[in-house]
């Protein structure tokens, strides 16, 4: 908004947001023909402000009135809980129809891409939320560039919006370009194996990886600090670019500096799914009912799944697209007009 | 003509001990003639009794193969299984080792020592074991190992001045680690049991069994069971060397029902209800490693410890190693290294 805005206290911005918007809605509500031959009367407090503080409120309603939409891809061995992972997320159940094949039949499985789209919408708010699932990777006996497939769908969509972009047509531009890529790392190992390593480093400057710890309910508190440590160690070491959360304004306020710095501390998430309800201390949550316990998913004593919901959804999902057409989609597109010059 | 696997049954607990020269019966005999029925007790049943003296003094030998991806609990199993640190990971082996390039063996001894019964306990590891990215063949140097040491133990056999005791580096058992996904074995999983439950005896396990729930664990379970069935493998105990009713009842319960064990690891204690307990603490309560409720680990450990021990060493030596030089005899057309005095020997010693 301007560098004139941070010298003005928070309190006072706010109260001219406030002022300005019922300006904005006074003067875009619909008028009865007496209102329109006498023009709305600015009040005093009004006339001071030109009024475009309200913008972020006009793209938010035009956006809410259009709908979103994104594109995820989920990644990594199967059974590693990256089905109900999704369905936990999104309160749906994308996978009931899914025939798993047993060992034999996957022997001479390749990896596919399967895309399911579903359409949410909450408080008004439309979300078209597609998921692109990628059966088969790392399944086999030898896994030689299993990530292909992989990186030559996502090639794919570049390739298409590029076209589309400098087509005639840009109206309609349906954008199928992957947003996000949760990247599922077994909780059985000592921290990457050399397939999740090559998968990273084959697909980092396409798109944005957030490697997860699945099945996170298999490790103690201190298995988990350990595993996480060695996996940042090993990000590090082989040069991968996972997802980087951008920094928080300076004039953010303190709570939400903190819950950023958590949240950049806890990376990588380790993560657990659950899509039952089952029956703690009298409440009922969603969670995994042990022998021994109840695993409550959204705890975040448990897990970390809450973090990964409020990242994904709540607080990041707008920069996950920014990063996907500045800089991936850009990359591509200057590596495609390169080549044809 | 050699002595069928009836008779060797009792060869291999005897190879234990120390084939001596004839001594002193213990219990003086009967003079000959006199109906042995109306003068009492014999005594014959005292053998059981020398039998387990003398193998107390030697003690035996057992040799424990883990495979698995890394990572999957072998061995803190392990350690949990013979409650000693006898593993790899206790052996000054760096934690921070980065995963082989190809498939190793190592292979290390303890003596453990319990109830005044001395066993030299060998686990063989195999790190590396599906952690590549082409696992093609990668049950190549464990099925080479495995022949060694067949290999090994027939050339001492067939040697003209042999130890009194053959040292056993066979493989008596070998625990196959089961990623738990939920879904089904592996592709990776099939191969390697298709190709070394012909060789070695197989004990499938589901590892960290703790990221499963009962129903899941159940449903698993069931699956694993049809795949192997399905696929034609033999895990141990196998159908075929059922020996009696008695064995058949037992072991048809074991492998319709129990295996594959699902099991956790762990040495770490907690105290639970006053009890201190082998256990993994968790947020949400604290899984006890021998409580049936939570896992299978006991019956794994009652499996290979307290009632099979010695029976996984008799398939091993009776069925696979005869497998094996059976093999080998028909092969070459003979043994190395082999004189007529030799075969005579051999023969007459039987």
């Amino acid at each position: 908004l301007g560098p004139r805005w941070l010298s003005i206290p928070p309190a006072a911005v706010m109260d001219s947001i406030i002022i300005q918007e019922r300006l904005v809605e006074r003067l875009l509500s619909p008028r009865t023909q007496a209102q329109r031959s006498h023009p709305a009367k600015l009040k005093d407090h009004e006339k001071q402000y030109v009024g475009f503080a309200t913008l972020p409120n006009q793209v938010h309603r035009k956006s809410v009135k259009k709908g979103f939409d994104f594109t995820l891809m989920v990644a990594g061995e199967s059974g590693l809980g990256k089905s109900t992972l999704v369905n936990s997320l999104f309160l749906t159940d994308l996978y009931k129809d899914r025939k798993l094949l047993n060992a034999e039949e996957r022997i001479n499985q390749t990896v596919e891409i399967v895309k399911h789209t579903v359409d949410i919408e909450e408080k008004g708010v439309k979300l078209k939320l597609t998921i692109v699932d990628t059966p088969g990777f790392g399944d086999a006996v030898n896994n030689t560039e299993c990530w292909k497939p992989i990186t030559d769908y996502i090639d794919q969509q570049f390739e298409q919006y590029f076209r589309d972009e400098s087509g005639l047509n840009r109206k309609n531009i349906q954008d199928n370009r992957v947003h996000c890529c949760l990247y599922f790392i077994s909780p059985f190992g000592h921290g990457l194996r050399p397939v999740d390593v090559e998968f990273m480093k084959a697909l980092h400057e396409k798109v944005n990886i957030v490697p997860l710890i699945a099945k996170a309910d298999c490790l103690i508190p201190s298995e988990i600090r350990k595993l996480k440590e060695r996996i940042r160690e090993e990000i590090d070491k082989f040069g991968i670019k996972v997802y980087q959360f951008p920094e928080c304004d300076s004039d953010e306020d303190e709570e939400f500096k903190q819950q950023d710095r958590e949240l950049k501390e806890s990376a990588p998430f380790a993560v657990i799914g659950s899509n039952t309800v089952v029956e703690a201390k009298g409440q009922r949550v969603r969670g995994r009912l042990y022998p021994w316990g109840i695993v409550e998913v959204e705890n975040q004593a448990h897990c970390d799944f809450v973090k990964l919901r409020n990242m994904l959804i709540r607080t990041h999902m707008h920069d996950l697209k920014d990063v996907t057409c500045d800089v991936h989609y850009e990359n591509y597109r200057a590596q495609c007009i390169q080549q044809m010059t | 003509p050699h002595a069928g696997p009836v008779d060797s049954k009792n060869e291999a607990a005897m190879s234990e001990l120390v084939p001596e020269p004839r001594q002193k019966p213990v219990v003086p005999m009967k003079p000959m003639g006199i109906n042995a029925n109306l003068l009492g007790y014999i005594g014959i049943d005292t053998i059981i009794e020398q039998m387990r003296k003398k193998t107390m003094k030697t003690g035996f030998d057992f040799n424990i193969m883990v495979v698995g991806q890394s990572g999957l609990g072998k061995s803190t199993l392990v350690n949990t299984l013979f409650k000693s640190q006898v593993s790899r990971k206790s052996s000054g082996w760096n934690r921070e080792e980065k995963i082989p390039k190809t498939v190793e063996i190592k292979a290390i001894g303890h003596v453990i020592e319990e109830g005044g019964v001395k066993m030299k306990l060998t686990v063989i590891d195999t790190p590396g074991f599906g952690d590549q990215i082409n696992n093609e063949n990668c049950w190549e140097p464990i099925e080479k190992y495995i022949n060694e040491q067949y290999e090994k133990f027939l050339k001492e056999e067939v040697n003209i001045a042999r130890k009194k005791r053959i040292p056993d580096t066979r493989v008596h058992c070998c625990l196959y680690f089961i990623s738990p996904t939920g879904h089904s074995l592996r592709p990776l999983d099939l191969e390697f049991m298709k190709h070394l439950s012909k060789v070695v005896n197989i004990i499938p396990v589901i590892a960290k069994a703790d990221t499963m729930t009962l129903e899941e664990k159940t449903e698993f379970k069931q699956r694993v069971r049809k795949e192997l069935e399905v696929n034609g493998i033999e895990f141990y105990p196998q159908k075929e060397f059922d020996e009696d009713l008695e064995d058949k009842t037992e072991n048809d319960k074991i492998r319709q029902e129990s295996m594959p064990f699902a099991v956790v690891g762990s040495d770490k204690e907690y105290q639970v209800n006053g009890k201190r307990v082998l256990g993994r603490k968790t947020p949400w309560g604290i899984i006890e490693v021998e409580n049936l409720s939570h896992c299978e680990f006991a019956l794994l450990r009652d499996f290979v410890i307290r009632t099979h021990l010695q029976d996984l060493k008799e398939v091993t030596h009776n069925i696979h190693y005869e497998t094996y030089r059976a093999k080998r005899l028909n092969d070459n057309g003979g043994l190395p290294p082999m004189t007529v005095e030799t075969e005579e020997n051999h023969e007459s010693n039987l």
